[in-house]
């Protein structure tokens, strides 16, 4: 199958409705704000990064990948106590990550879905402590048990979210 | 050249928000050093922007959250859950009753106290007005620990107001909205406190790490500090009232980064994971209220007969009052000897009445 070809047919996949791109990750926003109070252990989950791998891997746009990071990152710096932009930088590259990954590999697949979340819930973490440790000079530690943690907790709950996320699906 | 922004166009929207955002990360971490230190804490005016739309978004659907979730409780509890209210509500009657009868014994211990720093010229800070929030939220990353509480700046709040619990401090205000403010918790990394351990006084800096623990840092190696010493605010840092609780001292290890100096890991003192409803100190005091400070002087004059009464004292003519007579001092005199002796009183004449080679009476012979 040739490029062009391949692109075109990207084009005519199922989309979303405008307003699933909306809606989905203010609700993915506000649950991760509201949901840690009610239990704390909620924090390992990272609902808004399943929402920008998800949208970017589906909608297979680097730019559009990049700018859900920002916009979504940058909600949630707003939420936290630390300077804006961490989230917002880190949720950049992972959205641009996960679409130029989603071109390439078959990402309907739970198993590769299961790895691309494990795979950039430690990207996004390792760019975190980057950013904090060294250009904010915080003293981040990397905990390697809680990342372990993470990246479970994330690649498990990735597979029934993005399940959910499917049935929004629209064909286009 | 047309080609090569198109072949790399998302290469470059990605570099072109990359460096947007460092530049907003750099200027947020400059800090004017010549600014008031309450203006160097919060954030510049464009950042504190986004902060309030996403607040202004945020705050009614998690307020909503958080009334239907306090609805189906209460609804629960109060209508459905009932099984032993009555015998439960017998109890706490006479919890209250007994707190009531300790709280009068304290209210007269606290005002002892403050009469007794007064004399020492000590001027302490007292939590004079609070305000009770509702936590509504959280920052929802385990990097950062704030929360979200439902007042504001309408109910009166300011950045850098304390916020505590009945059982410990909280932390700051860190951000104020219109019908909210985040608040900065005490084990948040960039948080800091100035504490003091209760029984050895030694004085250290409070901060949160990563992992969201309590440290004490900047101490050197004491053998007096034990785990489970209490620790309380020393009311340095000009934001958290003195003397209110901060956590207990769970582990003490050499700190890794400063080598001769040790780092006490604390366990809080409120549940700072699972936080309901917090209180927002708005006003501190050099006295007590009014109403409270300035008892009765039966009530006094109460407080210092219990002091007294605990202490050992001296009865003397000069200590009665002007006026009245001063009561005769009471002669304590031994009982009886059952065997007497030449020691026992009474036995020997007095030394005046005695001759030098002059025989003793019979008496005293008898016993020799």
């Amino acid at each position: 199958m040739s490029m062009n070809s391949r692109l075109t047919q990207l084009e005519n996949e199922p989309a979303f409705h405008p307003l699933v791109l909306v809606v989905v990750p203010v609700l993915a926003l506000i649950l991760q704000g509201y949901v840690p109070h009610l239990f704390p252990h909620f924090g390992l989950l990272d609902l808004p990064l399943l929402v920008v791998i998800y949208f970017a891997i589906t909608l297979r746009g680097p730019i559009t990948g990049t700018l859900a990071g920002m916009v979504i990152g940058l909600v949630q710096d707003a939420q936290t106590g630390h300077p804006i932009g961490v989230n917002g930088m880190a949720k950049s590259i992972v959205g641009y990550a996960a679409a130029s990954i989603g071109i390439r590999i078959d990402v309907e697949n739970n198993i590769s879905r299961m790895l691309l979340a494990a795979v950039f819930t430690l990207g996004n973490s390792l760019l975190i402590y980057i950013i904090e440790r060294r250009l904010l000079g915080f003293d981040t530690r990397w905990l390697w048990l809680h990342e372990a943690m993470r990246i479970v907790v994330n690649a498990l709950v990735a597979v029934v979210f993005f399940w959910l996320l499917d049935r929004l699906k629209r064909k286009g | 050249m047309e080609s090569f922004f198109s072949r790399y166009k998302g290469l470059l929207v990605l570099g072109i928000v990359l460096l947007a955002q460092l530049i907003a990360l750099a200027t947020q971490i400059h800090r004017p050093t010549v600014a008031p230190v309450a203006d160097a804490r919060s954030d510049g005016h464009h950042v504190r922007i986004v902060r309030l739309a996403v607040a202004v978004v945020v705050t009614p659907v998690e307020r909503l959250l958080t009334g239907i979730g306090h609805g189906t409780r209460n609804l629960w509890h109060n209508y459905i859950s009932l099984r032993g209210v009555r015998q439960h509500n017998h109890d706490l009657q006479g919890e209250v009753d007994r707190m009531r009868l300790e709280q009068m014994s304290l209210m007269a211990d606290a005002r002892q106290g403050q009469r007794l720093q007064k004399l020492l010229g000590f001027r302490q800070q007292y939590i004079y007005k609070t305000v009770v929030a509702q936590v509504i939220g959280t920052s929802g990353s385990d990097q950062s620990r704030v929360i979200l509480i439902d007042k504001g700046a309408n109910d009166g709040l300011k950045v850098d107001m304390p916020v505590i619990t009945p059982d410990g401090i909280v932390g700051k205000v860190r951000e104020v909205f219109p019908n909210s403010a985040q608040v900065l918790q005490i084990n948040d990394q960039t948080a800091g406190a100035g504490v003091v351990l209760e029984t050895t006084r030694i004085r250290g800096i409070l901060r949160g790490n990563s992992a969201g623990q309590l440290q004490v840092i900047d101490l050197l190696p004491d053998d007096r500090i034990k785990p489970g010493e209490r620790v309380l605010t020393s009311g340095g840092d000009q934001v958290y009232p003195r003397g209110l609780a901060v956590g207990d001292v769970q582990s003490i290890a050499l700190d890794k980064l400063h080598p001769p100096y040790i780092a006490l890991t604390l366990k809080p003192a409120a549940n700072l994971s699972q936080l309901e409803e917090v209180l927002v100190i708005t006003e501190t005091s050099a006295a007590l209220a009014l109403s409270e400070a300035t008892g009765s002087d039966a009530e006094l004059h109460s407080a210092a007969d219990t002091a007294a009464s605990a202490l050992p004292t001296v009865e003397t003519p000069e200590s009665a009052t002007p006026g009245t007579p001063a009561a005769a001092p009471v002669q304590v005199r031994p009982g009886q000897a059952l065997h007497p002796d030449r020691f026992t009183p009474g036995t020997v004449p007095p030394a005046a009445a005695m001759r030098p080679g002059e025989a003793q009476p019979a008496a005293t012979q008898e016993q020799h």
